[in-house]
């Protein structure tokens, strides 16, 4: 038993199981919109997008949460104007992500100042989360939970047919903003516990296992919510005994998390085709 | 009385590309009316134009005489709670994971915006709804489990919400089998018995625009309008889908189908357009209508004895058919 309790001696790593968890439980909510609305790549473009408002952030000054959120929100804007110019979507999130990115590691490598640690951004440190930080996830996570709950009917319609739910009267274009303010959130409180390159992983896992195993979207948002903040929590908690880094953690269990669910899935259908045989 | 739905002098278009200009348009309250046209000729810019989801680049859209455009977003939305809408189904995400009575309960967004769970009203009208249209047994399946027909159904359910005055359906019998098309119409017919207006968009000439009471012929444009035995002419028709158009009348069946001559390709096999049509059933309800299914092509446009089985497995509409025999009659 001490041996399972163990890390749990350790103030900050008890913090990083608090906060990872209550992370990976936001990714998975947010993670069923994002999927379901065709928008994961937007979501991964976004999270390297954010880079270089964090570098830029830290360089001019500015709070690291507002400046990065506020980066992240006029880049998601940014593409989608572009989308709607001609443009296609891909090639528009293509230019705008790799551009802000470039422009991070472009001040990182000339910016002497800089000490904060490159891999940490890239890769997530979530055992160097300072206790501020718990209350800034907590209060984001809150925020937007409050924000799905409010806007739950008109947010469904809007990722369902965005067309048909103008013409019912939902605010197409305030949901376009609201959505890109709450995926920017989103990013950037969860860019330090899994790093840009593996938070999509978080957003992206449980949404796709829990659709696997339901047809529902409310049944979904349940699913993924405790898929994201389990996996969050056991990928961490692992990564103590394994000695690994705390981001691929989460992202090997997750990945193991959903190559069970597809086995599963893809036996069960076989199942259901066989019982239909039987009854022909 | 003034038309339900008018536009004047519209004008509409996407970039630089003019889809359609200066046109007029009216549906009458209560009128069942039926938009046709070959694909790409601007139908849904058209619908979308009535519907509030384009902006025309002139004109103005009337409802009940009053213009849209003067109409306060508040009064808007009250006014827009007397059009339903059945988009396309090939803009519908399949794979969504919501069911059928979910999809009908998101038409009820007006009447409950800001709390996420359904209320008991909301899943009355739901089901009521769905009982109205015949699909109150799929109620709990995932749309992507039911058929066309059913998904149809659905998606009427939900454009009915409201007790709309208008129902504007884009393309709804454009993937449905002759079963489902005629489903289809007498569901339209029984909500345009009880004073709803239907405009609807088809390319589908033989199976559906011959049996609507109003047609308007549009490409680009409207090119004629009126009832389908005065408008559905070979001039007409050419004028509106290209081509040469072959239009023959047996009583009271309207028989479709396009010609047209290739110099390179002297002989061809035609496209048939007749294997299933609709003919007015004698004596019973006047807008019941029984399905004809020709077992051997009809001889308007079979004139290869040896084609005729070919003919009989692959059915298509006339619409915007470019290729046909150059010798029909």
């Amino acid at each position: 038993m001490e041996l399972f309790l163990r890390p749990f001696q350790y103030d900050f790593f008890t913090r990083a199981l608090l906060v990872s968890s209550m992370a990976g439980l936001l990714c998975g909510v947010m993670g069923v919109y994002i999927t379901t609305r065709r928008m994961s790549y937007i979501a991964h473009g976004l999270s390297h997008a954010i880079l270089g408002g964090a570098v830029l952030s830290y360089v001019i000054g500015v709070n690291f949460y507002l400046g990065s959120g506020l980066w992240g929100f006029a880049a998601a804007l940014l593409i989608q104007y572009l989308s709607s110019r001609k443009i296609y979507a891909d090639a528009a999130i293509g230019i705008v992500t790799t551009a802000s990115f470039a422009m991070g590691i472009a001040i990182i490598s000339t910016y002497r100042g800089f000490t904060q640690s490159f891999e940490a951004a890239l890769f997530g440190n979530v055992l160097g989360i300072a206790p501020t930080d718990v209350w800034v996830v907590l209060g984001v996570s809150l925020a937007l939970l409050g924000l799905i709950f409010m806007f739950y009917r008109p947010l469904l319609f809007w990722c369902f047919d965005r067309e048909v739910a103008k013409v019912h009267g939902v605010p197409v274009l305030s949901m376009d903003v609201l959505f890109a303010l709450m995926l920017a959130a989103l990013l950037v409180t969860t860019l330090q516990i899994l790093g840009v390159t593996m938070v999509i992983s978080a957003v992206v896992i449980p949404a796709s296992i829990a659709r696997l195993l339901s047809d529902r979207f409310s049944h979904m948002i349940f699913i993924s919510a405790g898929l994201g903040a389990f996996f969050s929590l056991f990928g961490i908690y692992f990564s103590y005994y394994l000695d690994i880094a705390s981001g691929a953690s989460v992202v090997l269990l997750s990945t193991l998390g959903f190559a069970i669910a597809v086995t599963w899935s893809r036996l069960s259908h076989k199942r259901q085709i066989a019982a239909q045989k039987v009854k022909i | 009385m003034h038309a339900l739905i008018e536009a004047r002098d519209l004008s509409c278009g996407y970039q630089d590309q003019t889809i359609f200009s200066k046109l007029d348009f009216q549906l009458q309250p209560g009128q069942f009316s039926g938009l046709v046209g070959p694909s790409g000729s601007g139908k849904t810019t058209f619908l979308k134009a009535l519907l509030g989801l384009v902006q025309p680049w002139q004109g103005q859209i009337c409802f009940q005489n009053r213009p849209l455009s003067s109409i306060r977003k508040r009064s808007r939305d009250t006014v827009n709670q007397k059009i339903g809408y059945v988009p396309q189904v090939e803009t519908v995400d399949w794979n969504f994971p919501v069911t059928a009575a979910e999809v009908v309960m998101m038409g009820r967004y007006r009447a409950r915006r800001f709390w996420p769970l359904p209320s008991k009203r909301d899943r009355e009208v739901a089901h009521h709804l769905l009982a109205r249209v015949g699909a109150s047994d799929v109620a709990h399946r995932a749309i992507g489990e039911l058929s066309g027909g059913q998904q149809q159904r659905v998606f009427l359910a939900r454009a009915l919400v409201g007790d709309p005055e208008l129902v504007i359906l884009d393309e709804p019998t454009s993937s449905a089998d002759v079963q489902t098309q005629h489903e289809l119409l007498h569901l339209l017919w029984d909500l345009n018995d009880r004073g709803v207006g239907i405009l609807l968009s088809t390319h589908d000439l033989n199976s559906v625009a011959t049996h609507l009471p109003w047609v308007v012929c549009f490409n680009r444009g409207i090119v004629a309008e009126g009832r389908p035995q005065d408008v559905l002419t070979s001039e007409i028709l050419s004028q509106t889908f290209g081509g040469d158009m072959v239009v023959q009348r047996e009583g009271d069946k309207v028989l479709i189908a396009s010609r047209a001559t290739s110099i390179s390709h002297p002989v061809q096999r035609p496209r048939p357009a007749l294997l299933a049509t609709y003919a007015r059933s004698s004596g019973g309800h006047p807008h019941a209508y029984c399905a004809i299914r020709d077992q051997a092509p009809s001889p308007v446009i079979a004139p290869h004895k040896t084609d005729s089985q070919d003919f009989a497995s692959s059915g298509q509409s006339a619409g915007g058919d470019p290729a046909a025999p150059d010798h029909l009659p």
